[in-house]
């Protein structure tokens, strides 16, 4: 009676993998506060921190920019990776913690091997991601921010590679750390760490200027590398050190939170329901 | 029949082999939250094409089980067996064969009735071809066909845990769980559910665990398994329990079983 294994095929896996990115992308759809206020926290930095420090901080030419640009024009791959950070902690944590666990059952009793569920997960919420990113490109075109048309192409490769690491991070952080489990806390101890020791805001020999040690610091942030890999991205080019960086990084945070994700968290925070006594 | 027999008409003709493997076999299963032990040397099986009742108050491990079951939770001791694959070693080819239905509910409530039912198909790796043909089959045997394109969250609650067999057997599996899944409906959604998981076992031969803390849900020819605080306290066909507690109806014989576990004064 006991039948022989069969295993699964390379199209299941695939149906399997474009299911999760389609409902994944139909959730947003109908999360309409999400989008806007994912949109919202970009361009405030845009439009009112930028055009104030504009005059604050000179930019030289540095590469890959080959004119003198403006400050806007500068941070706009730091918030596009700003964008992605939000986005992966956000779903991250979700996923660990109780908010998204009726969906974390469903989809953990498929009977595809468990790591590739969560990998599929975790690309989907790249995926979400990159809608929020185009959107926010296409705000910033009426703001002068203008890369080659090519551009939009060639950065896409690097904002799937820098949206799985900091998704994956993010659910390393949120199975790893047991204090992290709300929104505030890794706010607190991972955003804004990460967001201002590293390129977003300011060219890194600025830094250096101002406090080596900072600057070691921010060129040790794997959040700087998926920034510039971002910016040169964006302007057709390669930055190999960033790339070899965030693939590492990418490469190490996923296989880390695979091993720490423990669905018995997320159930044992809902306390007495389920049973449990 | 020379042609590859498709699952369902295999289905159609269940064949009750006492030498069959058991569709679930639960073996000496332990497990502890920390210091706390919330289930005790369980065992017990499932055959297929049989409605076995998990009788046991809130608290007395059922949903712990079903975490261990659906490889929610990690083994800590013991052994869980679907159609003889093991959990752990070979959860892949176990879960195939399991359909679940949570006590929580599970839907994405802004997504349609068909879309919810077109993402599990996709992660049982169903071609959505396939899975268009067989939600439309199962939408219409829960009658819900008319709401295909409505939001879950526009449904009653009896509809929506219609909804949720449904999508549990979309895969066709042979072993279905259900943890609780008549709590909170009312008396015409209870009674619908009950039999229609009920005609499950007698036409398709799919082996039922249903959990339960409700009596009445039982009936006489099920088996039933008696859990409480943890531990097995009876298990057989329900009337045999029933006799060997000396009681005249389930009822009395839980009360029984367990009173006989709490201690003097404290009892029911």
């Amino acid at each position: 009676m006991r039948e022989a294994p069969r295993g699964f095929s390379a199209a299941e896996y695939m149906i399997c993998l474009t299911g999760i990115v389609w409902r994944e992308g139909l959730r947003f759809l109908h999360q309409r506060e999400r989008f806007v206020s994912a949109l919202v926290r970009p361009l405030v930095w845009l439009f009112i921190f930028a055009a104030g420090f504009r005059q604050v901080l000179g930019i030289s030419i540095i590469p890959p920019y080959e004119t003198y640009i403006l400050y806007e024009v500068f941070i706009a791959p730091g918030l596009m990776a700003m964008i992605q950070l939000f986005n992966g902690m956000q779903s991250s944590l979700s996923m660990v913690y109780d908010r998204e666990m009726g969906n974390m059952r469903t989809l953990l009793v498929s009977p595809l091997p468990r790591g590739y569920l969560l990998f599929c997960k975790l690309l989907a919420g790249t995926a979400v991601s990159l809608l929020q990113v185009y959107a926010f490109l296409l705000i910033a075109w009426f703001w002068d921010i203008t890369p080659p048309l090519s551009g939009y192409l060639t950065v896409l490769p690097a904002l799937i590679l820098s949206g799985l690491m900091l998704g994956s991070l993010g659910m390393l952080i949120s199975s790893g750390i047991k204090q992290l489990e709300n929104f505030a806390g890794v706010m607190n101890f991972v955003i804004f760490p990460m967001f201002f020791a590293s390129s977003a805001l300011y060219p890194l020999w600025r830094v250096q200027e101002g406090s080596p040690y900072l600057y070691y610091v921010c060129e040790a942030n794997p959040f700087t590398h998926a920034v510039e890999l971002i910016r040169f991205a964006l302007y057709g080019q390669i930055n190999w050190i960033s790339l070899a960086v965030v693939a590492t990084c990418t490469i190490v945070f996923m296989i880390g939170a695979i091993l720490a994700y423990d669905p018995s968290r997320g159930l044992a925070r809902r306390g007495p329901a389920g049973g449990e006594g | 029949m020379t042609s590859p027999a498709p699952i369902a008409e295999q289905r159609e003709t269940p064949r009750p082999d006492p030498a069959a493997v058991p569709a679930l076999s639960i073996d000496s299963v332990s497990h502890a939250y920390g210091p706390r032990r919330a289930l005790m040397d369980v065992s017990f099986n499932v055959q297929p094409a049989s409605f076995t009742a998990l009788l046991g108050l809130n608290g007395a491990g059922k949903s712990t089980l079903f975490s261990l079951i659906t490889r929610l939770f990690g083994i800590q001791s013991g052994r869980v067996g679907i159609f003889g694959h093991d959990i752990s070693k070979s959860p892949g080819e176990a879960l195939r064969l399991l359909g679940v239905v949570f006590q929580p509910r599970t839907l994405d409530l802004d997504l349609s009735l068909t879309q919810n039912l077109l993402y599990h198909a996709a992660l049982h790796g169903i071609s959505r071809r396939e899975a268009r043909a067989r939600a439309a089959e199962l939408l219409g045997r829960i009658g819900l066909t008319e709401r295909a394109g409505s939001k879950v969250r526009d449904l009653s609650g009896g509809q929506m845990r219609r909804l949720e067999i449904a999508r549990a057997l979309l895969h066709r599996p042979r072993l279905l769980l259900l943890d609780e899944p008549t709590v909170g409906l009312d008396v015409k959604a209870r009674a619908d559910i009950i039999s229609h998981v009920r005609q499950l076992v007698s036409e398709q031969g799919i082996g039922v665990l249903w959990a339960t803390h409700l009596f009445d849900e039982i009936m006489a020819g099920d088996d039933l398994v008696v859990l409480h605080q943890g531990k097995v306290l009876a298990r057989g066909p329900m009337s045999r329990v029933v006799a060997e507690a000396g009681a005249q109806d389930v009822n009395s014989a839980f009360m029984r079983l367990t009173g006989a576990q709490t201690l003097p004064g404290d009892g029911a």
